[in-house]
């Protein structure tokens, strides 16, 4: 570990992208992620990589998409309506297996909405979000140390797995300060051997390559995507991720991600002292989603609160995690609102009372 | 020789010159073109000049959707599929990262100039050292035949079943002319291939845009393709070829619109 710094998350994040060994950045101006594009104008270059403003996040997927086809490390940020723009070259991105780490500084919604924090753009990030059946490595930090650590991590991923990886983040996370430590992180031996398949020019007379997700005949096609189900099921056995913060002895369990588990455990710790007995679990990876941990749990507590920044999206995961052997509550804000400690703890109580604590 | 229902065939191949041979930059194996369509021989004068130049080891090409969707089928090089339209920004990704390959893209009209203006304007005006070759037949050829952003006005497409009526449908869009005329780029051509001598002048053209950009030419290499669409125009190739010379060439004049000054 190196010595402690205060940064915003979004800078944070940046800079933990040049220590991954990132060589090509291509992004598009928007609040709030921002300075994220700012601060790779301001580093890349001199620190061995391609800074370039792209003229739409249209292009900069494309462009991700180009650079990454020739097995550079490359990513793009934006927010909300930006990643809208970029669906159809993710698309293609996931269907082609083209690693990269993308970034959404998530704020409110729908249209052009809020520059506030939010966590309304869950069901895009995690089921899909484009045309055709994809999926992404999903990574959600809850704090600006995580926003630097989920960068290696997501850059790793990416290239064991060849397949896009997303960190979704909000206009909160990226906007505060915080300290934060980067850690040693020694690129080349994390880089992985992409040459077999990367177009760079048939070098030494080998046989040609090329990048595509067309397969016109049905019966490629499906191979294709069995392909990739197949590949997201490994996924799923291997790589999931998750906080458990006293479950042990929990009656009631809060199921919460990335800001909202901020809330969520001050509410906690007010009610603990209230004498509930409340406990976290914390999904870091949205997708593969911690189904089995919290199926698990769900025969240990009696009641389960998802708090979201939406309208209740993640609850519909939990949902199908837990069926219907428990209650599940929902409480969320929207907007940009943020939900505070002591509404969700009144939320607990409620619940409590439901399931005759 | 002899000659025989069959055509010409000849007993003492040996004894003779060898004056023409495909290039293997080419795959060995039958094109998906209509009879008589441009997009074949476009790439063929390509991978000749690829050839020619041994730049096989070190070429990239990027070829987005329309009839040319499966060109790394028959261009032997390495090569990228893009998303409609974004072809300049797949190839612009690539040769930021990797400054001293040789990329191109191969794009259509609607591909180039109505879905993908803004990528194609914007990568013009950054400069990007790249190759890109426009192949402008008028028409939506992949999708069976619609106005493209570059039909002539009065022409009858799927979608301008009345002609096309610059009221409404605007005009034919000449985007090679406002390629010209921005600072980014360092060649801008227009050429065509409906006939012995434009396949020759085309092919010189395609040579000098790759020889601009492996001498690292500041700016982008231009060239616009007029070619045909026989299935899409539903003509034969043949009057295909001569409604090129007799009205395309009109409104889309041939020849150099952007040459570097001497000595750049
Ligand atoms: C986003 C998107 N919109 C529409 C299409 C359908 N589409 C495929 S090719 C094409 C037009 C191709 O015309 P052009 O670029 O002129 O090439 P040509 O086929 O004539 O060679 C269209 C509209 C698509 N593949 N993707
Ligand atoms: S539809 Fe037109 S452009 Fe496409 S291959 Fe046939 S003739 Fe060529």
């Amino acid at each position: 570990m190196g010595k402690k710094l205060l940064m915003k998350g979004n800078e944070a994040l940046a800079e933990a992208a040049i220590r991954a060994g990132v060589k090509g950045y291509f992004g598009y101006p928007i609040t709030p992620q921002s300075e994220l594009l700012e601060y790779m104008a301001t580093n890349l270059d001199a620190r061995g990589g391609v800074f370039l403003q792209a003229e739409s996040e249209v292009a900069a997927i494309n462009m991700v998409y180009g650079a990454s086809g020739t097995g550079t490390r490359v990513m793009t940020s934006t927010s909300s309506p930006g990643f809208s723009l970029m669906q159809e070259g993710i698309s293609y991105m996931a269907c082609a297996e083209l690693p990269c780490l993308l970034v959404n500084v998530v704020r409110g919604g729908p249209g052009l909405g809020t520059i506030q924090p939010s966590q309304g753009d869950y069901f895009q990030a995690v089921k899909g979000g484009g045309h055709g059946d994809y999926k992404l490595i999903v990574l959600a930090p809850n704090s600006v140390q995580e926003m630097a650590d989920l960068v290696y991590l997501g850059f790793d991923l990416a290239d064991k797995y060849r397949i896009p990886t997303l960190i979704l983040s909000d206009g909160a996370l990226g906007q505060m300060m915080e300290s934060v430590e980067f850690p040693e992180y020694n690129v080349e031996e994390h880089l992985v051997d992409h040459s077999s398949w990367t177009t760079i020019g048939r070098e030494n007379g080998r046989e040609q390559h090329y990048i595509t997700s067309l397969h016109l005949l049905s019966e490629k096609m499906e191979e294709i995507n069995i392909h990739l189900q197949d590949k997201y099921k490994i996924i799923q056995k291997n790589e999931t991720r998750f906080e458990s913060i006293q479950t042990e002895d929990a009656d009631i369990l809060i199921v919460a991600f990335g800001l909202s588990s901020r809330s969520s455990q001050k509410a906690l710790e007010l009610a603990r002292e209230q004498g509930l007995k409340v406990g976290m679990l914390r999904p870091i990876t949205l997708f593969p989603f911690p189904t089995d941990e919290i199926k698990h749990l769900a025969q240990i507590v009696k009641g389960i609160l998802v708090v979201e920044m939406n309208a209740g999206q993640m609850v519909e995961d939990v949902h199908l995690s837990v069926g219907n052997n428990i209650p599940i509550d929902f409480y969320g804000r929207m907007g940009g609102m943020i939900p505070q400690p002591d509404e969700i703890v009144e939320k607990i109580k409620d619940l409590s009372k439901q399931v005759k604590i | 020789m002899e000659t025989t229902r069959e055509g010409i065939v000849c007993n003492n191949l040996d004894q003779m010159d060898v004056v023409f041979e495909r290039t293997k930059v080419l795959h060995d194996t039958p094109t998906s073109y209509c009879p008589g369509c441009g997009h074949s021989v476009a790439h063929r004068l390509i991978m000749e000049v690829i050839d020619e130049l041994g730049i096989l080891e070190n070429t990239i090409g990027v070829a987005p959707v329309g009839c040319s969707v499966f060109a790394y089928h028959f261009m032997n090089v390495d090569m990228q599929q893009a998303a409609h339209g974004r072809a300049t920004a797949v190839a612009t990704g690539i040769k930021r990262v990797l400054p001293d390959k040789i990329v191109f893209t191969y794009q259509g009209d609607g591909d180039l100039a109505a879905i993908g203006t803004a990528e194609t304007i914007h990568t013009i005006n950054r400069g990007e050292k790249i190759v890109i070759i426009f192949i402008n037949n008028g028409i939506y050829g992949m999708t069976g035949g619609q106005m493209a952003p570059t039909t002539l006005e009065g022409d009858v497409t799927s979608t301008t079943p009345q002609g096309r009526n610059t009221l409404i449908q605007g005009h034919a869009i000449k985007i090679t002319e406002m390629a010209a005329i921005m600072d980014g780029a360092y060649y801008v051509t227009r050429q065509a291939v409906n006939s012995a001598i434009a396949v020759r002048k085309c092919k010189k053209a395609i040579k000098q845009a790759f020889q601009n950009q492996i001498d690292g030419k500041n700016g982008t290499n231009f060239v616009e393709i007029v070619s045909n669409c026989p299935s899409g125009w539903k003509m034969t190739p043949i009057e295909a070829n001569r409604k090129i010379d007799e009205e395309v060439i009109k409104y889309y004049p041939l020849g150099d619109l952007k040459t570097p000054p001497k000595g750049a």
